[in-house]
């Protein structure tokens, strides 16, 4: 690869290839008060390449690769190439972590405590993750939670916040110093920002918190909070992490160990203010 | 012709976990949860103490539990469904 850049999120060391300087340069510039990963060796290594080398000048067109493939995985323009990246580094965790049970869900921290907040895409998670912590909780991730098998603790993965479509303007006027990469208008997700999780966020990654309480927030309805029975939590659980399956008895220890440990807790809300409103009753309540 | 015989996992292959109304099963041998209700948790637990038949396995579910009449023709069809899902072997 002619470009390349290295960085560890959390417990997760990328390095990320590129035919192009472009995106590499928005990637060192975001990440850039990052950690480099452990010994400089990258768990997963990315790459996004030119799908015939002509198409470099051409007609530039990321295609993503990487340890794990999706062969499905569609072309997406230069511009996008941020988006690809990023895409690309979550497909590789997704596939290819086993250290950790990867929950699809966004993790805020207060004393010590983590609550994970987990749901379809649409349903608020970077979003209320990102509320949150400008609201004195400490960021932990707005994509992954992991799930340490060995300690049941919950590490942070604290990457570039996705901010799509409405969440944008949500976002900055929570967070208006917060740095922001490029709007990517009319991605196949919408329209996408990323934002620099805060100092608090990134320094803190390496403090694993123990978890608390499990929220299924969804967006576009009346406030409404009611507790999810055990076995429903556990099934939507494994739908929502990515590799449970493959973790085995591990996944299937540390996935029922927090089911018994932890509330879980459905929220339905109109609006931002609300679902902070529901989740900081909730969390006083335990 | 000699009576089928039911036989749950061996020792240690299977991993319980209660959560409310439901148990969830983890299957060593394929690696596969499984989400079960009553009476299959019971079942399972009684095969656990060695195979059976349906009458043993009938008889030794009434120590513990009030069953009636009705209660072969439903641990027949219960076992049926934990063969089909590979929890249980017939021999």
């Amino acid at each position: 690869m002619r470009h390349d850049f290295s960085v560890r999120i959390g417990p997760v060391g990328f390095r990320i290839g590129s035919d192009w300087r472009a995106p590499i340069t928005e990637l060192e510039s975001l990440y850039r008060d990052y950690p480099k990963p452990h010994d400089g060796v990258a768990d997963f290594t990315v790459r996004l390449f030119a799908r015939r080398s002509w198409r470099r000048i051409i007609r530039p067109s990321v295609e993503i690769g990487g340890d794990y493939m999706l062969p499905e995985a569609a072309p997406l323009p230069l511009r996008q190439g941020l988006l690809a990246a990023e895409m690309a580094m979550n497909l590789q965790m997704a596939l290819g972590a086993r250290r950790y049970l990867l929950l699809h869900a966004s993790a805020v921290e207060r004393d010590g405590r983590a609550l994970l907040m987990t749901g379809i895409s649409g349903a608020g998670k970077s979003t209320l993750a990102t509320l949150l912590a400008a609201r004195g909780w400490r960021f932990m991730g707005d994509e992954f939670a992991l799930l340490d098998p060995a300690t049941g603790l919950i590490h942070a993965f604290p990457r570039l916040i996705s901010l799509k479509n409405e969440a944008i303007a949500a976002a900055e006027s929570a967070w208006p110093d917060a740095r922001m990469g490029p709007l990517l208008p009319a991605t196949p997700k919408g329209d996408i920002r990323h934002m620099v999780p805060d100092t608090r966020a990134i320094t803190a990654m390496d403090t694993p918190a123990l978890p608390a309480l499990l929220v299924f927030p969804r967006y576009g309805f009346e406030p409404e909070t009611r507790p999810v029975p055990p076995a429903e939590a556990f099934v939507r659980m494994t739908q929502a992490s990515t590799n449970y399956v493959a973790l085995g008895e591990a996944g299937f220890r540390a996935l029922t160990g927090l089911i018994a440990d932890v509330p879980s807790v459905a929220i339905d809300y109109p609006d931002g203010a609300s679902a902070i409103e529901q989740v900081e009753a909730l969390w006083s309540a335990l | 012709m000699s009576e089928t015989i039911f036989r749950g996992p061996p020792d240690g292959g299977l991993l319980i976990a209660p959560l409310d109304e439901f148990t969830a099963v983890y299957h060593r041998a394929s690696g596969i949860t499984h989400l079960l209700t009553e009476p299959a948790p019971q079942i399972l637990a009684v095969l656990g103490e060695g195979a059976s038949s349906l009458d043993v396995l009938l008889e030794r579910l009434g120590r513990d539990y009030d069953l009636d009449d009705g209660t072969r023709e439903a641990l027949a069809a219960r076992l049926e469904e934990l063969v089909e899902v590979r929890l249980v072997e017939r021999t």
